[in-house]
């Protein structure tokens, strides 16, 4: 399994039966792949529906049916179509039990920076702001570090997404849980030490006396 | 009974310079697209947008923004088109970024009558900035203002000569919403149908909002 395969499996451990999901784009849809068959998640697309299922085969697209990112989707047995008024108000109104997105930024508080960089790319909030501030859970789900450089920090240089929001941090490397006293290293990732995840990491790290290894082994 | 068909052309004739016009659509999906073009044709400049965001280079209202129309606009995103970050960095046209259920709130107080709403979203970042805070049952939340439009240009699948609207799958989004908050509203129809042919049941949204369907002639 390649770093983002270990992280999308681990996220999908988190999940629970009969949870509503929102996976954010790119890394974060990943997490549906390993999500077991018998259990029962709900999958919101903030463009408007519960119930996304799995891509459809070449040839068989839709563009009437796709999902966030535009791209073509399909939608399970049980779903259901609606405006973005319905759509943000499940997600603000707390009736998304999680939402898994990517960061640029994380820190010690459990702020998250993933809409901008001043001067040089401006994609936009879209519904990320709203996601976060709404999910009962936030899982954010990356790679540790970007170009070797911490992304997990003792305080977001970039502009916020969400003040004090996130919950879960899961990398390859490790499953961190942001707490009242801090970031605290509850797993390690199949092929880390905790030394490998300290020199990576910005942020003070509280070392879990439970400390656990990943279990996502094929 | 008014008749409100018109064709893609005169729907495009509507929209004059300086205008604030609402595009429906999330990434071109329930986007009126063959209005768009006409628009495009028309070349008519310096409009305000309010659109959840614009699209691509060669798809939805980012064809409009490829050809340099907008003097503002109001998005949630931009990043499927680098042309809206270009003018955006250069200074050639002012985007303010709204999270995409603020920007769905904003639009609904412009059209249900609404003097503006509360939403913890934005609290502690650069949304805030500006805006009156207050705390509510021990919950900080910002105040967001009413938008309207003085067109929007809707899509819609089925339409009937009443406008009474149809939206297949994810194409409804920010369309039934839109329809609501602007003083002329033009609907662009995949299929017209006669009124009745609609069940009541199956309506989504209601055509007393719809002054205009636009369809090929």
């Amino acid at each position: 399994m390649d770093a983002r395969q270990v992280i999308a499996k681990r996220v999908a451990q988190l999940l629970k039966d009969g949870d509503v999901v929102n996976l954010g784009i790119g890394l974060p849809t990943l997490v549906a792949n390993y999500v077991p068959e018998d259990m029962d998640v709900t999958f919101q697309s903030e463009n408007g529906f519960l119930g996304l299922g799995a891509a459809p085969a070449e040839g068989e697209e839709d563009w009437e049916l796709v999902n966030a990112g535009g791209m073509p989707s399909s939608i399970v047995p049980g779903g259901m179509f609606f405006d973005s008024l319905t759509s943000f108000g499940i997600i603000r109104g707390g009736h998304v039990d999680a939402t898994v997105l990517g960061a640029m930024e994380v820190d010690e508080k459990g702020n998250l920076a993933n809409w901008k960089i001043p001067g040089k790319m401006v994609p936009g909030m879209g519904g990320a702001m709203d996601l976060v501030v709404g999910a009962k859970t936030v899982v954010v789900a990356m790679v540790h570090t970007q170009k070797g450089n911490p992304k997990i920090l003792k305080k977001c240089k970039l502009p916020l997404t969400a003040k004090e929001e996130v919950d879960i941090i899961v990398t390859e490397m490790a499953l961190i849980r942001v707490t009242k006293d801090g970031l605290v290293l509850e797993e390690l990732g199949p092929e880390a030490t905790v030394e490998d995840v300290v020199a990576a990491t910005e942020a003070e790290l509280i070392i879990s006396p439970d400390l656990k290894r990943f279990g996502v082994e094929d | 009974m008014i008749n409100k068909i018109i064709s893609i052309k005169d729907a495009a004739e509507k929209v004059h310079e300086g205008m604030t016009i609402m595009i429906g659509g999330i990434l071109a999906i329930g986007t009126p697209e063959k209005i768009i073009d006409a628009l495009v044709e028309r070349n008519v400049k310096n409009l305000n947008l309010i659109c959840d965001d614009t699209g691509f280079p060669d798809r939805g209202v980012g064809k409009m923004v490829v050809n340099k129309q907008f003097k503002k606009m109001i998005i949630s995103h931009a990043g499927t088109n680098p042309e809206t970050a270009r003018q955006m960095n250069s200074g050639e046209t002012e985007v303010e970024l709204v999270p995409m259920g603020t920007l769905v709130e904003r639009i609904r107080c412009g059209g249900y009558g609404l003097g503006g709403i509360f939403t913890p979203t934005g609290v502690g970042t650069y949304v805030e900035i500006g805006k009156e805070k207050r705390v509510i049952d021990g919950k900080e939340y910002l105040f967001e203002t009413p938008l309207r439009a003085d067109v929007a240009l809707i899509r819609a699948s089925i339409v009937d000569k009443k406008g009474n609207m149809v939206f297949n799958k994810t194409m409804k989004n920010f369309n039934p919403i839109m329809a609501t908050a602007a003083d002329l509203v033009i609907v662009e129809a995949d299929k017209v149908v006669e009124v009745g042919e609609i069940d009541p049941e199956g309506v989504m949204c209601s055509g007393i909002f719809v002054d205009y369907i636009a369809i090929d002639q």
